[in-house]
């Protein structure tokens, strides 16, 4: 795959062997987890950036491994997949690790530190879903077309970040891959949060300890910036850092300034 | 051969330039705009008419079905529309088709497999139980069900009523999506040791291995017509092939859109509105909505965007004619559509269930009327023993109902 990116990757089996995990890591420092949002895993610029100072650890969302697919049906619930990647720190060795999340991959991470506030140590949330709010309802992103999604997401749709994740390749077998993988990743992240992405977070959101930050694209069209405010008055201490000329992928659209708002955060 | 009117009930009165002004026939239409509840009750008592007709003309079955907040079909509860079919037809050797209540989205399944128990029991044994799936926007975008359940859930509640219907002790249901600690039926269908089961299905390749597997009568509902199907029902034959069952052909059905008049010409100026207003109008949903992430499992995925069989073509450019031409719709002088609906659908794809669209669209009663009936006198009795030589029998149809009758005459002139 293209996008490794001088990464290394390991796959681990967690749950009795039937969910396998493909981490890509890169860096040296402190170890870092990063949870990628509902379109799958890209080895980025602001992951480039964030692995100068940490050893960044970016496991795929079950189901979105390569050669994998099927894995995603041995996993029914939310609470499946937290004691999931429960399971691939505790393979890894980990007992805390600071957290970082984009969107559904934020959730995830509020999540796993709402289940066992001992497993994040530090918090970066960027633009998370998981709350609602009947006047300003979350985008259904799986009911865009393909051509609508790009401008839904990104401030920029031409922006290099959103090329990132729609490539437009000339040759039809890898647009076909990645309109295939593109498709899965977003089945495989909604299948925990169809119809509505609120599953109860609010209610565990009290139980988180580590210090946060939550990133947002002032431009956040998916879940607009009042989601920032929820967020924030829910986690004890959390700080907002709004984001100009971003959407709902900040860390792509702006990566310097992410990464440096991220890394001054998370430094010890 | 068994032949089955098939109805949509959909909105016959939709604003000219709805596909330009609304977002989508499905899911998001404004009720309030749109649509007026006494008018709705009279489109329901007209599809109920119309159904009633077909049956006195000589139909062997007729068909409702299930969908949700739209304007092409809705009859969100097709099993209230046939417990009126059922009791009204109890004097005609007519079988119930329910295509039929939507197995994933009851709460709990078993509900299902009561309904259509009681709709056997009414009927004195008609009922053909059809078990859809039920289509994405129905069940992910109005019922809430995560697309990566949707099949999932669909089987468990496939297994749960097969079991409720033949078991004879109560048991016990630990499933996944449903528990129940004592499942004991009331009523039973008096078709036993359940009535026959078809399994509607758009073309997924694992629909396929499901249907063979379980011996079902797998029913494509098709809008694109035979030519487009073709590719398709070729994928399910081998299937079937690959799995060592015979090649009979009531393993199959197939759903055309028909339009009869007296001549070719006749039939162009009689029903090119109502044909046009059903492809532009009543299937105006968002391409993507047919499909949300997950609904396929990664095998079908994966085959349908290397061969794209689906929405190649974008019919609100076609017309009238292209829809004829490309066999969308068969429609023509009575010698005109049987022969085509024999050469393409019948043969053709191998077809022997096959069920017909009379009431397209906007067409209103008394021209659905008309279109039944010259069916029901000029096509339907050459159509009728395509496969009698053969010596297939027809599992998938109530037993009583098997052997071929002669229709009655046409009550054309007893409905004013």
């Amino acid at each position: 795959m293209s996008d490794l990116n001088g990464t290394s990757a390991r796959t681990v089996s967690v749950w009795q062997d039937q969910v396998r995990l493909r981490i890509l890591s890169k860096g040296k420092g402190p170890g870092v987890f990063f949870f990628h949002g509902p379109w799958g895993l890209h080895w980025d610029p602001f992951l480039d950036a964030l692995a100068r100072d940490f050893t960044v650890h970016a496991p795929e969302h079950p189901g979105t491994t390569p050669g994998a697919p099927d894995d995603i049906t041995h996993l029914d619930n939310l609470w499946d997949l937290v004691l999931c990647y429960d399971e691939l720190l505790d393979s890894l060795g980990i007992e805390s690790a600071a957290m970082v999340g984009h969107s559904f991959g934020a959730m995830v991470a509020c999540e796993l530190a709402a289940a066992n506030p001992r497993r994040a140590g530090r918090l970066a949330l960027i633009d998370p879903i998981g709350l609602w709010l009947d006047d300003t309802p979350v985008t259904n992103w799986m009911m865009l077309s393909a051509g609508e999604m790009p401008g839904r997401i990104f401030h920029d749709p031409a922006s290099a970040g959103a090329k990132l994740l729609f490539p437009s390749p000339a040759d039809d077998d890898a647009r076909i891959s990645a309109q295939v993988g593109l498709t899965w990743a977003m089945g495989s992240t909604g299948k925990f949060i169809w119809p509505i992405p609120d599953k109860g977070l609010k209610k565990r959101l009290h139980r988180v300890k580590a210090p946060t930050l939550l990133i947002w694209g002032a431009e956040d069209r998916i879940a607009p910036p009042v989601y920032a405010e929820e967020f924030a008055r829910r986690i004890p201490g959390a700080r907002i850092e709004s984001v100009k000329g971003a959407g709902h992928a900040p860390q792509l659209e702006q990566p310097a300034v992410v990464a440096d708002r991220v890394r001054e955060f998370l430094r010890p | 051969m068994k032949i089955s009117a098939f109805h949509l009930m959909p909105h016959r009165e939709l604003p000219a330039d709805f596909e330009k002004r609304y977002e989508s026939v499905w899911v998001t239409p404004p009720w309030w705009e749109l649509a007026d509840p006494a008018r709705v009750g009279q489109y329901y008592n007209w599809t109920l008419d119309e159904l009633l007709f077909a049956a006195r003309a000589g139909f062997d079955g007729v068909c409702t079905n299930e969908h949700h907040q739209n304007a092409y079909g809705f009859m969100p509860s097709p099993n209230i529309m046939g417990a009126v079919l059922a009791k009204a037809t109890n004097d005609l050797p007519v079988a119930v088709v329910q295509m039929g209540a939507t197995l994933p989205t009851q709460n709990p399944p078993v509900r299902v497999a009561e309904e259509y128990a009681m709709l056997d029991c009414i009927s004195g044994g008609r009922l053909v139980a059809g078990l859809p799936l039920g289509s994405p926007m129905d069940v992910n975008l109005c019922y809430g069900i995560t697309p990566m359940e949707h099949r999932e859930r669909y089987r468990e509640a496939f297994a749960l009523v097969m079991k409720a219907w033949t078991a004879r002790e109560i048991f016990a249901w630990n499933g996944k999506y449903t528990q129940l600690a004592n499942v004991n039926l009331w009523p039973r269908p008096i078709q036993q040791p359940h009535p026959p089961v078809w399994v509607p299905g758009s073309g997924s390749i694992s629909t396929f291995d499901f249907a063979v597997d379980n011996e079902v009568c797998y029913c494509f509902l098709s809008y694109s017509g035979a030519k487009s199907a073709k590719g398709m029902m070729d994928g399910y034959w081998n299937v079937v092939t690959k799995k060592g069952r015979d090649a009979n052909p009531y393993r199959a059905g197939f759903l055309q859109l028909v339009t009869v008049a007296e001549t070719d010409a006749k039939a162009e100026e009689l029903y090119a509105k109502h044909v046009e207003y059903f492809y532009h109008k009543c299937l105006h949903v968002p391409a993507v909505w047919f499909s949300p992430p997950g609904n396929q499992d990664y095998r079908s995925l994966e085959a349908s965007a290397r061969t794209p069989m689906r929405f190649a073509v974008n019919a609100k450019e076609l017309r009238y004619r292209d829809f004829v031409e490309k066999g969308y719709v068969i429609s023509g002088s009575p010698a005109t559509v049987r022969q085509r609906l024999q050469e393409e659908v019948v043969k053709g794809l191998r077809v022997g269930n096959l069920m017909v669209l009379l009431q397209i669209g906007s067409m209103p009663h008394e021209l659905t009327l008309q279109n039944m009936d010259l069916f029901a006198r000029e096509v339907l009795p050459s159509l009728r023993p395509v496969w009698e030589n053969e010596g297939w029998v027809n599992h998938w149809w109530p037993e009583k109902l098997r052997a071929r009758f002669e229709p009655t005459p046409s009550p054309r002139n007893r409905v004013a």
